[in-house]
């Protein structure tokens, strides 16, 4: 049997370019192929509030035409040799991630290039793409899950940027203009802290050389900073609201409050936490209450999405709509009790093994690879965080799990958000 | 890059396929069983997913709510699906951890339990995710195209079971469709990853030799007749989207029509791949995205050609813009795919939904799990041979090859037309 060979200063190459992007490379000669992501730090934060959606449609234009090649020349590009390359928009970056056959590798990062730096914004392609986007809120709106998170966010980051949905809205997507999307690129797109991540058939110094022949001589002295958050007031009591839906069959709920940022120090007390309270087997003890106990639901589970700033710490569930107000007061009870009691010992082990255990599953593909590497910049965690991750899981006791639960979670202080018929 | 793959039976019928890969530290084994909504006749429709679900449920040995977590402790990755012709479970583990895996999948293959109060409490709960489905105006038009395209041929119904079947079924049903199909001489365990051979071959043979086959399970031989004439329907919701559906009846996998056929469909709407784990490439140079995105008339389109055991339907998908008309998209469909019957493919464009299947190959085989998932899933309608094959068989289709099949298969009698209408729309589509 082989050993794990988890991503370590050994076989990580971290290179800076002298315009500030920071490239990571691993090689996997396993499968001709080669996975390429990354992210650059621009994202909705940067939204005019009257034009929400703003770097999100400007994110979705990249490929719709370059200086050098039009939108089915790209894709043409792309297509032809199987590959693969898209953006999307984030709240903090915009993030790319493309795939292709190793010998593709230059064709990959030459579009990845034109599309950051050099898209032309054709009018036909944008009022194109803004029908597309206009259909996708749309469906947003008409879909049960998408409006109880929307609508969840709304409540629990009251007066916090972080309450927009990166997409926007119709009226703000109709705001935007053609002009708006070349101004914003041209103000906010630049190399600075940028980061790319090659993984595949290729060796490290050749992947850096490649992303360096690419983008190395990208500038934009005027790139801003990101933007400062404000802190996040939390919530003194039960805010609850009912989105409705017509037609529809089965209602969602979106519960919980604001948790904490993937840099907190009690990270993975919360992170084991959230397991054993709705993740761990069936779907934790949120599973166990609402779907195998009282069968009320297919899915309930709980995420914890610690980011850059304080992520939602959230309980979803799917209900028929007359189960709401039960399935609500179960997951309250369970959250009552996870911040009240400590977890058990043989919960928190088995959590531990999971978390351990899963990590070379996480490895499997390039794209995994690709998403830990960047995961170790985005946070600080260091070229050995894999390599140290195993006693940071050990680490976490019972009384560090209630200490973060009870820090961030409240029974009697939660936003509740349901979007049914 | 293709290591071997060792295949054999046990007495008892249970057919083995082992692949040593050792790439990463990791090993997943899947159980595939012969059973799927293609088995299931009216008022017992949605049993096949519903045992799937009791699979879940617990044996003396493994009792309910151990189970998962048995798994999960040592950092696996399970999960199980059923669709119309197969069922399977699958575990992706640790090396050093895989036999949990292999003793579990043998325990539940002949000893769950089926508890009267767990049926009724997953009830609720496969109800439920019957909904969350119906919550999807997709989904409420497939499920119509679907029954319109199978009059006879129990491909009719959805996987999830019609609703009235989900309140009435009972434990029996349940527990007999089990013991008729869960049996080794109907099952076959795959395991792909960092193992020795003849070690894992001994563990299985120790694990399920001793499994009792049980009889051949019965099989429908209902085959769907010839459609006569277009089929058009319309299904309407509250949704604001239009949708318009087509599905042309379509050859089975092993079929050597079937390969043209993949070239057609990456050519019309892009390619789809055998990845159930690794990588897409999108659509933006596929015929119907030009014509129908580009054309303004459309939001997205997409197709598939599921590979099965019985003829099935090739679906096209499209997403209608809102300021336009189900027929002006259904007009564009026409005049696009009169375009394939009059005149083959250039060379190159066969060629280039060969090298796009090359690629999405490679990016299947980064992941184990999926190498393990293409060696069954490829043995549920043909052979592994039909696998490791494919690449060449699709290397050899000619572009009069993927005229004749479009000729043969894209005619309006083979097809049902389906459009979802947004409520305040209804009137728009002349039928």
């Amino acid at each position: 049997m082989i050993r794990a060979s988890f991503p370590g200063p050994d076989d990580i190459t971290r290179v800076e370019l002298s315009n500030g992007i920071i490239v990571l490379a691993r090689s996997n000669f396993n499968s001709p192929s080669v996975t390429v992501s990354g992210y650059i730090q621009v994202g909705a934060l940067f939204d005019p509030d009257g034009k929400l959606g703003l770097a999100d449609f400007v994110s979705a234009s990249l490929m719709r035409g370059t200086e050098k090649r039009g939108f089915q020349e790209i894709y043409e590009a792309l297509e032809s040799v199987g590959a693969s390359l898209s953006f999307n928009g984030g709240t903090h970056a915009t993030s790319f991630g493309g795939q292709s056959l190793i010998e593709d590798l230059s064709l990959l990062l030459e579009l990845l290039s034109d599309g950051l730096r050099l898209p032309v914004f054709p009018e036909t392609q944008v009022e194109r793409l803004r029908a597309q986007l206009l259909t996708g809120l749309t469906l947003r709106a008409q879909d049960t899950r998408d409006m109880a998170d929307l609508t969840f966010d709304q409540l629990v980051y009251k007066d916090h940027p972080y309450r927009h949905p990166d997409d926007g809205f119709p009226e703000t997507i109709q705001a935007i203009t053609r002009q708006d999307l070349a101004d914003f690129h041209k103000q906010h797109y630049g190399p600075r802290d940028m980061v790319v991540a090659v993984v595949g058939a290729v060796a490290p110094e050749e992947a850096v050389d490649k992303v360096r022949t690419a983008l190395g001589d990208w500038t934009n002295p005027d790139q801003p900073r990101p933007p400062q958050l404000p802190s996040v007031t939390p919530l003194e009591e039960l805010v609850t609201q009912r989105v409705v839906i017509p037609g529809k069959i089965q209602a969602d709920i979106a519960m919980g409050a604001v948790g904490p940022a993937r840099k907190c120090e009690e990270f993975f007390e919360a992170s084991l936490g959230n397991s054993i309270f709705g993740q761990f087997g069936m779907m934790g003890r949120i599973g166990g209450a609402v779907r195998e106990k009282a069968g009320l639901a297919y899915y309930a589970y709980s995420q914890l999405s610690a980011g850059v700033g304080p992520g939602p710490w959230s309980v979803s569930a799917g209900v028929n709509p007359e189960n709401i107000e039960k399935a609500i007061e179960l997951i309250r009870a369970e959250i009552r009790r996870f911040v009240t009691e400590l977890v058990e010992e043989d919960e928190l082990t088995d959590s531990k093994a999971n978390f351990i255990g899963r990590l070379p599953l996480a490895m499997e593909s390039n794209g995994g690879v690709a998403g830990a590497l960047l995961n170790l910049e985005r946070y600080d965690l260091g070229l050995d965080y894999y390599l140290r991750y195993a006693d940071l899981v050990n680490a976490v006791t019972p009384e560090g799990v209630l200490a973060a639960a009870s820090k961030y979670l409240h029974p009697d202080r939660l936003a509740v958000a349901a979007a049914g018929p | 890059m293709n290591p071997p793959v060792t295949k054999f039976h046990l007495p008892n019928g249970m057919k083995v396929m082992l692949k040593e890969i050792h790439t990463a530290p990791i090993v997943s084994s899947w159980v595939w069983y012969r059973v799927g909504s293609r088995d299931e006749t009216p008022g017992k429709t949605g049993i096949s997913h519903w045992v799937e679900h009791m699979q879940f449920k617990g044996t003396p040995q493994f009792p309910a709510g151990i189970l998962d977590k048995a798994i999960s402790r040592e950092g696996g990755v399970w999960n199980a699906s059923t669709y119309m012709d197969w069922t399977t479970y699958f575990e992706t583990m640790p090396s050093d951890k895989i036999d949990l895996a292999l003793r579990l999948e043998a325990d539940r293959m002949v000893n769950s339990l089926f508890d009267p109060g767990e049926v009724e409490s997953e009830r609720t709960v496969i109800i439920s995710e019957r909904e969350g489905h119906e919550n999807q105006p997709l989904f409420r038009l497939g499920e119509v195209m679907r029954a319109t395209a199978f009059r006879v041929h129990s491909y009719h119904h959805e996987i999830l079971g019609d609703m009235a079947d989900l309140h009435t079924v009972q434990r029996d049903d349940l527990y007999n469709h089990y013991c008729s199909y869960y049996r080794p001489n109907n099952a076959l365990i795959v395991v792909a990853g960092d193992f020795e051979t003849q070690a894992m071959r001994e563990r299985i043979e120790e694990l399920y030799g001793p499994l009792q086959a049980g009889d051949e399970p019965s099989r429908q031989a209902r085959p769907e007749p010839p459609q006569r004439g277009e089929y058009r329907l319309t299904v309407e919701g509250s949704d604001d989207t239009t949708y318009v559906g087509l599905y042309y009846h379509s050859p089975v996998a092993s079929e050597p029509d079937f390969f043209p056929f993949v070239v057609l469909d990456s050519l019309l709407t892009g390619p789809s791949g055998l990845n159930m784990f690794g990588g897409g490439i999108s659509n933006k140079t596929s015929q119907l995205y030009r014509k129908l995105v580009e054309g303004d008339l459309a939001v997205g389109v997409q197709g598939g050609l599921p590979a099965t055991i019985d003829p099935y339907v090739y679906n096209i998908t499209v997403t209608v813009r809102p300021d336009r008309a189900a027929e002006e998209v259904i007009n564009a469909l026409d005049e696009e795919i009169q375009c394939v019957l009059d005149a083959p493919p250039t060379q190159a464009a066969v060629e280039r939904a060969v090298k796009q299947a090359r690629a999405l190959f490679a990016y299947g085989s980064e992941s184990i799990t999926n190498q393990a998932f293409w060696m069954g899933f490829t043995e549920m309608f043909d052979s592994y041979n039909w696998f490791t094959n494919y690449l060449d068989r699709l290397a050899a289709v000619t572009p009069a090859d993927v005229q004749r099949i479009a000729q043969t298969y894209l005619r309006p009698q083979n097809r049902i037309l389906g459009v979802y209408l947004p409520a305040e729309k209804h009137g728009e589509v002349s039928q």
